[in-house]
Formats: C-alpha cells, sequence, structure tokens
C-alpha cells in the first residue's frame, strides 16, 4: 500500500519533468528510513506509468543506507534497524545523516534527433 | 530518437509538501493551528475526539474537525452531537480510495471548514500506519494513537510513523490486565524508535488522561513554532 502511495508520487514527478516526452528510465535514490520495498516498487511502477509517457520504462533505485551522527559526541554510525538512541553515549540528540531520501535523481527521455 | 538524460534532483513528495505549505498559510492567515491525528484503523482516533470534544469541549478554545475515511461519514456521524463543525472528507467517492490524506484533499476541503471560528483544527487521518506518516498537510503538530490491543512492538514495526510524530497517545489502558501489552517494553521500544518524544496514556472508556489530551489540544494555539 505504502509503495503504491510511494510509486505513484515518482512518476508525477517525472512526468512534470518530462514534458511531454517519452521517459525510458527514472532514477531513483530511496533511504532505508523510507520503509520502501524495491521489488513491491518495481511492481507498482509497472501498474502507476500506465497510460502516461512513463509506461514502458525502467525505475532504476539506488538504495541508500541509513546513518546517524550524535549531536553530543560526534559519533556517526549505519543503523539496519530501528535505534536511534546513539550508540556509544546513548543520547537521544541524533541526526539523521542520510537514509530519508525519497528523490527523482534524473529522467532519461526520448528526444528526436534534429538533423 | 535518441535518449537524452535529464537532472530532476526533487524529492517525490515536493509537490504534495508546495500544496501542504499553502494550506499552512491559509491556516495561519485565519490564526488556527492544525492537528493531524494518526493512527492504525480501530485505535480510538474517532473515541478520543468524542471524549475530549464533549461535555464543556476545549475551555474556550474554539476547535473543529475534519473527518478523513476512505469511504462513509461513519465516524463524522459519530462526531454530529458534539457542539462543534465537523466536516467529513473522504478520499474517494467510490469504493476504495487512497488509504491516507495528502495536502491536496485537505486543500479541497477548506471552503467547507469555518475557519475564521476555528483555533484549533484536528485531521482525523485515514486508519494506516504507514503511508500518513509520508504525506504533511499543512499541519502544526502531529499525533500518533497506539491502542494496547495493538500489541507491544508497533514502534519497531512502524518506526517511520513513530518518528513522525511529536506526541504519543498509548489508548485503551483499561484493558491493560486483559491483553498481552507490557507497558514497560512498548516505552522502550519507542524510546529506541523516537527518543523524547511526548507520550501519554489514555482510556476513551473510563476517561483517564482524557483531561491531560484536553489540555494538550487547548495549548495548541499557544505554541510557537512549526512542526517538523
Amino acid at each position: 500500500m505504502h509503495e503504491l502511495s510511494v510509486s505513484s508520487a515518482v512518476v508525477d514527478t517525472a512526468i512534470r519533468h518530462a514534458a511531454g516526452r517519452q521517459v525510458k528510465a527514472v532514477q531513483l535514490r530511496v533511504g532505508a528510513l523510507r520503509q520502501v520495498v524495491p521489488e513491491s516498487l518495481d511492481f507498482y511502477w509497472g501498474i502507476v506509468s500506465r497510460e502516461t509517457v512513463c509506461e514502458g520504462s525502467v525505475l532504476e533505485q539506488e538504495l541508500i543506507e541509513a546513518r546517524l551522527r550524535c549531536d553530543d559526541c560526534e559519533a556517526e554510525w549505519a543503523i539496519d534497524m530501528p535505534a536511534f538512541r546513539c550508540a556509544v553515549c546513548s543520547s537521544g540528540d541524533v541526526t539523521v545523516v542520510c537514509g530519508n531520501e525519497l528523490e527523482v535523481e534524473s529522467i532519461e527521455v526520448e528526444e528526436p534527433c534534429i538533423a | 530518437m535518441h535518449r537524452v538524460k535529464v537532472r530532476v534532483v526533487e524529492d517525490a513528495l515536493d509537490a504534495n509538501n508546495t500544496i501542504a505549505r499553502a494550506n499552512r498559510d491559509d491556516f495561519d492567515r485565519h490564526g488556527v493551528s492544525v492537528v493531524n491525528l494518526m493512527s492504525a484503523p480501530g485505535a480510538g482516533k474517532t473515541t478520543l475526539l468524542e471524549r475530549t470534544l464533549g461535555h464543556d469541549g476545549l475551555d474556550g478554545v474554539r476547535a473543529g474537525v475534519l473527518e478523513g475515511d476512505v469511504q462513509g461519514s461513519l465516524d463524522a456521524d459519530r462526531l454530529a452531537h458534539l457542539h462543534v463543525p465537523v466536516v467529513q472528507l473522504n478520499t474517494d467517492g467510490g469504493f476504495g480510495g487512497e488509504c491516507h490524506l495528502d495536502a491536496n484533499m485537505v486543500r479541497s476541503a477548506l471552503p467547507a471548514l469555518p475557519l475564521d471560528e476555528l483555533d484549533v483544527l484536528i485531521v482525523e487521518n485515514v486508519g494506516n500506519l504507514v503511508c500518513p506518516a509520508e504525506f504533511r498537510i499543512g499541519e502544526d503538530a502531529r499525533i500518533m494513537v497506539s491502542s494496547v490491543a495493538e500489541g507491544e512492538d508497533k514502534p519497531l514495526k512502524y518506526p517511520l510513523m513513530f518518528r513522525a510524530c511529536e506526541l504519543v497517545i498509548v489508548n485503551k489502558i483499561d484493558l491493560l490486565g486483559q491483553v498481552d501489552f507490557d507497558m514497560d517494553r512498548f516505552l522502550h521500544h519507542l524510546d529506541a524508535v523516537h527518543p523524547g518524544v511526548s507520550v501519554l496514556l489514555t482510556s476513551a472508556r473510563t476517561g483517564e488522561g482524557i483531561g491531560e489530551l484536553r489540555a494538550w489540544f487547548a495549548g495548541l494555539p499557544q505554541r510557537v513554532g512549526a512542526a517538523v
């Protein structure tokens, strides 16, 4: 269900930037904290892109690991489970360095060759 | 034809966030503080609102409710006897609408809301523990309701939602003892997922914690600063 919402937002973004041109590929950066299942996003991509300029395009997902930085002791570490206290000093003042991304980085579109 | 790469570098939710900011501007212009109330289906959002806004309401603070549901007006009907404006917002007219409210849906409901007569607007989101966390609607604050019947592991399973709010209400505490729910473990998990988040224990059935929730809503217009 979540991936349907996310893929719809991505396809809308791609369509806006395609400006009527046929889209062949979409490069998406997905942070681990977005709780998106890549295979599920792929599945919905095929559905939400139907009858749009994105139909038949490939969704290329770059998965970004979640990294945190402690605001108190400045330790930085990666997490693969939801543990947001500092692993070194247990502080709760922690900044997400990366892992929140849901970013359309680029799209590849078809343009006519001008002789 | 040849292939051209177009640099975009845009958050996929930018379009939604732009509309959310427009909603926020409208709310600010009318001096309305907005709460986005989220939970799984059946956690007790509507009953909490019935209890909180009933009787004497928010002690002079004028509240209104925007009821988000996939379909029907069952929740709005339940709130109709309260002396507050209630507007129903369905995410789809037929069977099977969106599983969350987004900024544009809320925007479409603005003309039906008497914003000039409100200090606090509570938006009851569609019951869902994932998607509502992604979509800002122009709110000042977000509350997440988790009932003890759902189990103590929910913060670990839905960290996106538990991190997207500033107040977690643990509801149905009258059921403690009847369900296998260890409050200490729940609070431990919640602290791991969202260190320092405010917690309020309530029972919409017995009224425990309702006074505190009423005070929280009533204090919202005095608060400075925006939601994350």
